[in-house]
């Protein structure tokens, strides 16, 4: 449940993400495209209680709100939109890293409906690095007007996570978002979405890494997604060894040793 | 044939990438998938970049990009 000021996830949403919390609020992430209302949802479901931050060092204005669902207090942050968390624009380094070292409670991600392929991919990507996803299909009624048909119980069973279809311009959806990002924050229901398989030499360099990881990365080892982490080193991305010095610092150094296991491959490399 | 080289208003599909890391990744996030049809729609003053469509959107890539696009 609730991030709690015991946990070391506060702190980095303090230090890292200026973001001032009250004992046991909830933490709701919102993620996106650029362009899928998500700016429209996240006014939707603060209302008149929002108010707007910044990342500290970052030119990219961030917003967080408050709503009050079931007597309980959440706090929404709004992400940046981007198409990927992968690659490496700054943008898309903070959507990472909060998702990933800040753990909201829930991230909801916001599609267009009307582009809904080109949405799916940024997803995915959620989904291998939380379990605690909601996907938003926004901008249903556009799609209507242009005949596109969403198969929405055909999404949920695919990506086995909850999909709720929204026109947030007219507030439609936002009361099932509320109820859903409610009741996986105070666990009431568990996500199990569907996890990318990659070709028999990624998985088996994973195997190799996610023990080094473990003894390397020691206490934050059960916080973060070792797996999803694995796979950003096997890419041979090191932003990602940077934003762990950064969050939760003295990284060992023989984390180094990764180097050796790196492979390259077709949709991984 | 490279992607730079598909004629304006011609369609093609993308066989494969030869851009590795980041470049890659970054291509297919844009949705630059092998099978994905592209659409040259037009080209910037000095040639470079070039907007095509691909997936329901129109992007515009460089040629130092699209170098690294087999198309057929």
């Amino acid at each position: 449940m609730g991030l709690t000021a015991d946990s070391s996830g506060i702190n980095v949403l303090k230090e890292n993400f200026n973001l001032e919390l009250e004992r046991d609020m909830t933490v709701i992430a919102l993620a996106g495209n650029p362009n899928t209302g998500k700016s429209t949802v996240f006014n939707g479901l603060t209302g008149l209680r929002q108010h707007t931050g910044n990342w500290p060092g970052k030119t990219v204005t961030q917003a967080q709100g408050v709503f009050t669902h079931n007597g309980q207090d959440f706090m929404v942050v709004d992400l940046p939109g981007t198409y990927s968390l992968l690659s490496n624009s700054t943008e898309e380094m903070i959507a990472r890293d909060f998702i990933c070292f800040a753990q909201p409670d829930a991230t909801i991600v916001v599609a267009d409906a009307t582009n809904l392929e080109r949405n799916l991919n940024l997803v995915l990507q959620v989904m291998e690095l939380t379990d605690n996803v909601i996907l938003c299909v926004n901008l249903m009624d556009e799609a209507k007007r242009k005949n596109i048909d969403i198969d929405i119980g055909g999404l949920k069973q695919e990506l086995n996570i909850p999909v709720i279809p929204a026109v947030a311009r007219d507030g439609k959806g936002l009361d099932e978002i509320k109820e859903m990002a409610y009741k996986i924050s105070y666990d009431f229901i568990d996500i199990y979405p569907i996890k990318m398989n990659y070709s028999e030499d990624v998985e088996k360099a994973v195997e190799k890494i996610v023990p080094i990881l473990e003894s390397s990365i020691g206490e934050i080892a059960n916080k973060v997604n070792l797996r999803w982490l694995a796979l950003r080193l096997i890419e041979g991305d090191r932003t990602i060894l940077k934003s762990i010095n950064k969050y939760y610092m003295n990284v060992d150094e023989d984390i180094n040793v990764i180097k050796e296991h790196e492979v390259q491959a077709d949709g991984v490399g | 044939m490279f992607l730079t080289d598909l004629p304006i208003g011609n369609k093609g599909e993308i066989m494969d990438l030869t851009a590795r890391g980041n470049q890659r990744r970054r291509l297919l996030d844009l949705g630059l998938i092998p099978g994905t049809t592209v659409v040259a729609k037009r080209k910037s003053p000095s040639g470079d970049p070039i907007a095509y469509l691909i997936r329901g959107t129109v992007l515009a890539l460089r040629k130092e990009e699209t170098d690294l696009v087999n198309v057929s």
